[in-house]
């Protein structure tokens, strides 16, 4: 029920957000509040609230974290994962849940996504993903398509952009996905199986920003947008009953790369008991 | 035997932490402060806690705050070039108020510098390297066992006042080894965070009672739920546009150390009491000044030594309070005249203030010293 | 400056001559004495120069740096042309044999031995010569008892390293003569 989720997941004293009218995020945020609520209220599972932490970088993706109640920290531009890092080290225990946007990420927090995916510390880092810096006015960000128009980039962008879930698996990310707005419920899904991940997870959620990446590259409204992602971003399975030549253009959307490499904390966990075995001999 | 062992000031600054209750370390490799991560790196885990090599210093400080966030007493150490990328988080540190060290073991710069050459460079950094109005707290240790006792002294203040403290070293101090005897654990003085008895959601987490300063809230994990944010917040920790709450908030962190200044200052004097030349020095600087005194003494000449051990707030008042006594003052410093600025400004330049710095990466010895003290003297007999 | 007793080692990068430097220090450490230890190196770990200071003394040490060093072990021909040139009256210089001895300094207080040689032939390995040249230096300085040096080098080497180095201690005391450590013999005040 979702206006059971806002009441119990969200801090509804401080919405509504400051989201434009039509901007996926909100999606990506509910996306996020019902995995979480779901895996609590799973009895298989034994998820605690309290031991839920949020933590965003600077953007309008990582306002999220505040609009969650579950502890929530808002950190500088690009440093998420970093700040992340050290809460999920000083205590295992927590599922630290990483709120990020395609430029806080890949851009100003690059370094930090290759080497946690490198790692594999047990964070989850959700990446919404719109293509373009919004916060600041449009700028082109790491994941423009090539040609695109942004406010930095009024003759077309000459960058390549990254495809941030590709970059994580090549930076040896356990578990790297791709979801987006329109297949919400699959998403969903795809964020639950990422939190449930044991070892360091992404998830690159393609969001829509109608207001500066749509407009400025004539891509329509938010339906129009939301029906560009539904032709072109196919779910796993559909995506692998398709001809090479049907998938010219499309993407596929689901777990793209799954390994069981040991986690970070449980093999630092094991330096600390054989020194402690060692210091009682 | 002695009960004595000969160690580095780098160790002594681990060990020290340790003590202090540091379990948790994220640093990256940089001279002349690279031993710190080392020795972290192997007694950590011997004392069930963490070290980890991040990938850069801004994501060191990151880790680091984010572990005191989850209740741990962490530190990170580096110098010059990698406290310059940790500026931005040192600040995010003081707005969000969170307790963490950060060693700074200097070297010569600027930018790259004489990477194992000692200086003092970074003194205003520590106070104003990240931007915008904030308070800081910066302590500056001139031998190995001061290293271990001063940096229990920093993870105090930090805890105390929930905010980054600056542990301001130098090559000098870092690298120099000598017999020490430590204090026993037992009569330490270990201050914790002051938290909250709240559980559930806590829109009040950055309240504080009127007189106090510090607000209380428990680690995440601990049961009590809240946001924290670098913005500009109010006492629910959610951001505000509100300049009216901003200019309280901001004015309340700069409080925090400027009402407690007496609490948090610590000055070393020696011969003092009678002296007419004031050597003001900090750190590592201090070991020339001392023999330098003593020569200076033993000539008959009226000097002593003004050791400011905070060197950030700088100590005023215990400066303005020998200022009568003084004829002049000879700030030496291992840099081009940076303390020297709070010298002139705290004495407003009442009595003469001479400077001895050095900028290029080799030691100012106690005949340095001296030698500007004969010289300082020849242009009082010429006046 | 009185009270102090200083001592340089000079050596290239690898040689170990701050571990030696380290290992006196700890010495004077265990003996009772104060001390202070210090290094200069360049950016590389192998080759270019290295350089350590310890400083010893009965009295509180302040200023941590060699002024006039009392003493320099130098275990390169640039190092030893380097450091002589700045010197305390008497000092005690003690160079491998292997090195020409620079034409200014007064053989009488020179220890030419061959420590690099001894290490590699009588301990059998190369890298112990900085143990060899502690040996040496204590055997004509008279610092500390043996007891005391060698647990000054237990603090600094492997465990299971003790034997070879016990080893190298001895070949170095074994290249100073009586006569010698009769006449370098330091009291430190």
């Amino acid at each position: 029920m979702p206006s059971d989720l806002i009441h119990e997941y969200m801090r509804i004293d401080h919405l509504p957000q400051i989201w434009c009218p039509g901007c996926g995020n909100g999606v990506i945020m509910r996306d996020v509040a019902v995995a979480i609520q779901e895996l609590i209220d799973d009895p298989e599972y034994d998820f605690d609230r309290d031991d839920f932490v949020i933590v965003s970088g600077i953007g309008c993706s990582s306002r999220a974290a505040g609009y969650l109640d579950f502890n929530s920290i808002h950190t500088t531009h690009g440093r998420a994962i970093a700040f992340a890092t050290g809460i999920k080290f000083a205590n295992p225990k927590l599922n630290v849940i990483v709120l990020t946007g395609d430029g806080d990420c890949s851009a100003i927090g690059g370094n930090h996504l290759i080497h946690a995916a490198r790692r594999n510390l047990g964070l989850t880092v959700i990446c919404f993903n719109n293509d373009i810096y919004g916060m600041t006015g449009g700028q082109y960000s790491p994941t423009t398509p090539n040609g695109d128009k942004a406010t930095t980039a009024p003759y077309g962008n000459v960058d390549r952009p990254f495809d941030i879930a590709n970059l994580a698996t090549g930076a040896g990310a356990s578990f790297a996905a791709r979801g987006d707005v329109f297949h919400a419920k699959e998403t969903t899904e795809i964020i639950k199986k990422a939190i449930l991940h044991k070892g360091f997870s992404l998830v690159d959620v393609y969001s829509i920003c109608p207001t500066y990446y749509g407009r400025k590259n004539k891509k329509g409204d938010a339906v129009e947008m939301l029906k560009w992602q539904k032709e072109n971003l196919i779910p796993t399975a559909r995506y692998y009953s398709m001809s090479e030549e049907d998938r010219a253009g499309k993407k596929q959307i689901g777990i793209l790369s799954f390994n069981d490499y040991p986690e970070y904390t449980d093999e630092y966990a094991k330096i600390i008991a054989a020194c402690s075995k060692k210091a009682k001999k | 035997m002695s009960k004595a062992v000969l160690m580095q000031g780098n160790e002594a600054a681990v060990e020290g932490a340790i003590a202090a209750g540091m379990r948790f370390f994220a640093g990256y490799p940089i001279t002349p402060s690279t031993e710190i991560a080392e020795q972290s790196a192997l007694r950590l885990p011997q004392m069930g806690g963490k070290f980890i090599q991040m990938e850069d210093e801004i994501s060191s400080i990151a880790a680091v705050l984010g572990a005191s966030v989850a209740g741990m007493k962490a530190m990170t150490a580096t110098s010059g070039p990698g406290f310059s990328l940790m500026q931005e988080n040192i600040g995010y540190g003081v707005m969000a108020e969170i307790p963490c060290v950060i060693v700074d073991v200097q070297r010569a710069g600027p930018s790259t510098g004489l990477a194992t050459s000692p200086s003092q460079g970074d003194y205003m950094q520590a106070r104003w390297g990240t931007h915008g109005d904030h308070p800081m707290i910066a302590l500056s240790p001139s031998s190995v066992l001061e290293t271990y006792t001063l940096i229990i002294r920093a993870f105090n203040l930090a805890e105390k006042y929930r905010t980054p403290v600056i542990f301001l070293m130098d090559e000098i101090v870092g690298h120099m080894r000598e017999g020490v005897e430590l204090p026993n654990p037992n009569d330490l003085i270990i201050n914790r965070r002051k938290m909250s008895f709240h559980d559930g959601a806590n829109k009040e987490c950055y309240f504080v009672p009127e007189g106090e300063y510090v607000p209380r809230m428990k680690p995440f994990g601990q049961g009590e739920r809240y946001n924290i944010t670098g913005l500009a917040h109010d006492i629910s920790g959610f951001p505000v546009n509100s300049n009216e709450i901003a200019g309280k908030l901001v004015t309340r962190l700069l409080d925090k150390v400027d009402k407690n200044v007496d609490n948090i200052v610590r000055v070393e004097e020696y011969a003092m009491d009678d002296a007419e030349t004031a050597i003001v020095c900090f750190g590592g600087t201090a070991r020339a000044a001392m023999s330098a005194v003593l020569a200076a003494r033993a000539e008959g000449k009226k000097v002593g030594m003004f050791r400011p051990i905070t060197v950030w707030p700088f100590p005023e008042k215990q400066l303005l309070a020998r200022l009568p006594q003084l004829k002049n003052i000879l700030m030496v410093e291992h840099n081009h005249g940076q303390m020297l600025l709070e010298v002139q400004r705290v004495t407003r330049c009442e009595k003469p203030v001479h400077f001895l710095g050095r900028v290029d990466g080799t030691v100012i010895s106690p005949n340095d010293i001296l030698a500007k003290l004969n010289e300082m003297e020849g242009a009082h007999h010429a006046e | 400056m009185s009270n102090r007793y200083e001592m340089r080692f000079a050596g290239s990068g690898g040689q170990g001559v701050i571990l030696a430097s380290v290992i006196i220090a700890e010495a004077a450490v265990i003996s009772g004495l104060n001390t202070v230890q210090s290094q200069a190196y360049g950016p590389e770990a192998r080759g270019g120069v290295s350089k350590a200071e310890t400083v010893l003394s009965r009295d509180k040490i302040w200023y941590s740096k060699v002024t006039l060093p009392n003493f320099l072990l130098a275990l390169t021909q640039a190092s030893l042309e380097k450091y002589t040139r700045e010197m305390a009256d008497g000092a005690i210089v003690m160079m491998d044999d292997s090195l020409t001895m620079p034409a200014d300094l007064d053989p009488a207080r020179v220890i030419s031995i061959p420590i690099l040689q001894t290490a590699k032939e009588k301990v059998g390995k190369a890298f112990t010569a900085n143990i060899v040249a502690v040996g040496a230096i204590n055997k004509a300085l008279q610092l500390f008892s043996d007891k005391e040096l060698m647990e000054g080098v237990k603090r600094h080497i492997p465990a299971g390293t003790e034997e070879i180095n016990q080893k190298a201690l001895a070949e170095g005391a074994a290249l100073i003569s009586d006569e010698q450590s009769a006449a370098f013999a330091q009291k430190i005040g």
